[in-house]
């Protein structure tokens, strides 16, 4: 769905997962201002291989919604995605929230890397704990909020979480969305070298630590909440490596043995609350 | 009303040819690649695909990231330097 020669950065999570919108028949996506509209390029050229609307920020929702009725009525076979990063999901929070308690039939998938990258990494509601961003340059002190949960609250028809460590399930998960109607939330683990400075080979690396070390749960919700068979043993956490092996990256490089186990205390309340759920 | 002059179109190379971006060069060793498809399915720019006895790079395009190295069981791709 994307091509070759785009404007994407090197090692980036974001193309990763645009290639995997080949899973889903006839999407047409509309984007908010981003780097993923970036990476869909500029006019008169465009790295996309299916229809993009370019969007302002909060109207991303309303949009999706305009054109999921629009095309209903015009009898046209079209998946409409809505396509945001974790700062468009704050920024246009009350349009997504609105378009989930009205079940609007499309899907919407946020590419969450953690701050808000195209601008220069600020700090965002999904930011980790003491993160280092250019916002919070000694650690973010509050903690990342659940968005996939909120949604679930909206008894979305469809959530689930996953991430670009694990394509196989991250495709069967897009698949699904597919199949199903109503509305369908997936929010998508992109670990970004530049903002959370490491080395672009490991973009897949980072991915698969922060489900090894139980820091992003894999999860799906279509009805029923169970954890996804490439993430479920991570529940234990003997499974689970060792939280500092995720944490080698340039945004977490100030913390203290103390602030660790923190926040792994945290990692832990974040799996009890889900497991709630299931 | 003809919208075309506003609706962008769908082209190789928005961005130029990236592989000039590139610092090092993924290279794969034939011999070693078992083709189990990680590299293809996880490149990010979606220059590798099947080909000859192993996997083929489109130059062209590759940015140099490294991620196929990363991902690749076998370890038959090497990153060299330009």
């Amino acid at each position: 769905m994307i091509l070759p020669g785009n404007a994407s950065c090197q090692g980036c999570p974001i193309s990763i997962v645009m290639r995997c919108l080949d899973e889903i028949s006839n999407p047409v996506l509309a984007i908010p201002a981003s780097c993923s509209t970036v990476i869909a390029g500029l006019h008169p050229k465009s790295a996309m291989k299916v229809p993009v609307v370019h969007v302002p920020f909060p109207s991303t929702l309303a949009v999706a919604a305009g054109l999921s009725e629009a095309y209903k009525r015009l009898g046209v076979k079209a998946n409409v995605v809505a396509w945001i990063g974790d700062g468009a999901a704050d920024i246009g929070f009350a349009a997504l929230s609105a378009s989930a308690a009205r079940k609007d039939d499309l899907i919407t998938i946020v590419v969450d890397n953690e701050a808000y990258m195209n601008t220069g990494t600020q700090a965002s509601l999904s930011t980790f704990w003491k993160a280092k961003t250019t916002t919070s340059p000694t650690g973010k002190t509050e903690e990342r909020r659940n968005l996939a949960l909120i949604m679930l609250a909206h008894k979305a028809d469809y959530v689930a979480t996953a991430s670009v460590g694990y394509i196989k399930d991250l495709r069967r998960k897009f698949r699904r969305a597919e199949e199903m109607k109503g509305f369908r939330f997936l929010q998508i683990h992109t670990p970004c070298p530049p903002g959370w400075k490491f080395p672009s080979e490991k973009t897949v690396e980072v991915a698969r630590k922060a489900v090894m070390s139980g820091a992003w749960i894999l999860w799906e919700y279509d009805g029923k909440l169970r954890l996804s068979k490439a993430g479920e043993k991570y529940a234990l956490k003997e499974n689970r490596i060792p939280l500092e092996d995720y944490l080698k990256q340039g945004r977490f490089s100030h913390l203290s043995d103390e602030e660790i186990r923190e926040l792994e205390q945290k990692i832990d309340e974040d799996w009890e609350l889900l497991l709630r759920f299931s | 009303m003809d919208l075309s002059p506003i609706i962008s179109k769908a082209t190789v190379a928005s961005a130029g040819e990236t592989g000039s971006w590139r610092n090092y060069r993924p290279a794969v060793t034939a011999d070693l690649c078992s083709k189990c498809g990680n590299c293809i399915l996880y490149c990010p720019e979606g220059v590798i695909s099947e080909g000859g006895d192993s996997v083929e790079i489109d130059y062209r395009f590759c940015k140099g990231c490294g991620v196929c190295k990363e991902v690749c069981e076998q370890r038959a791709i090497e990153m060299i330097p330009e």
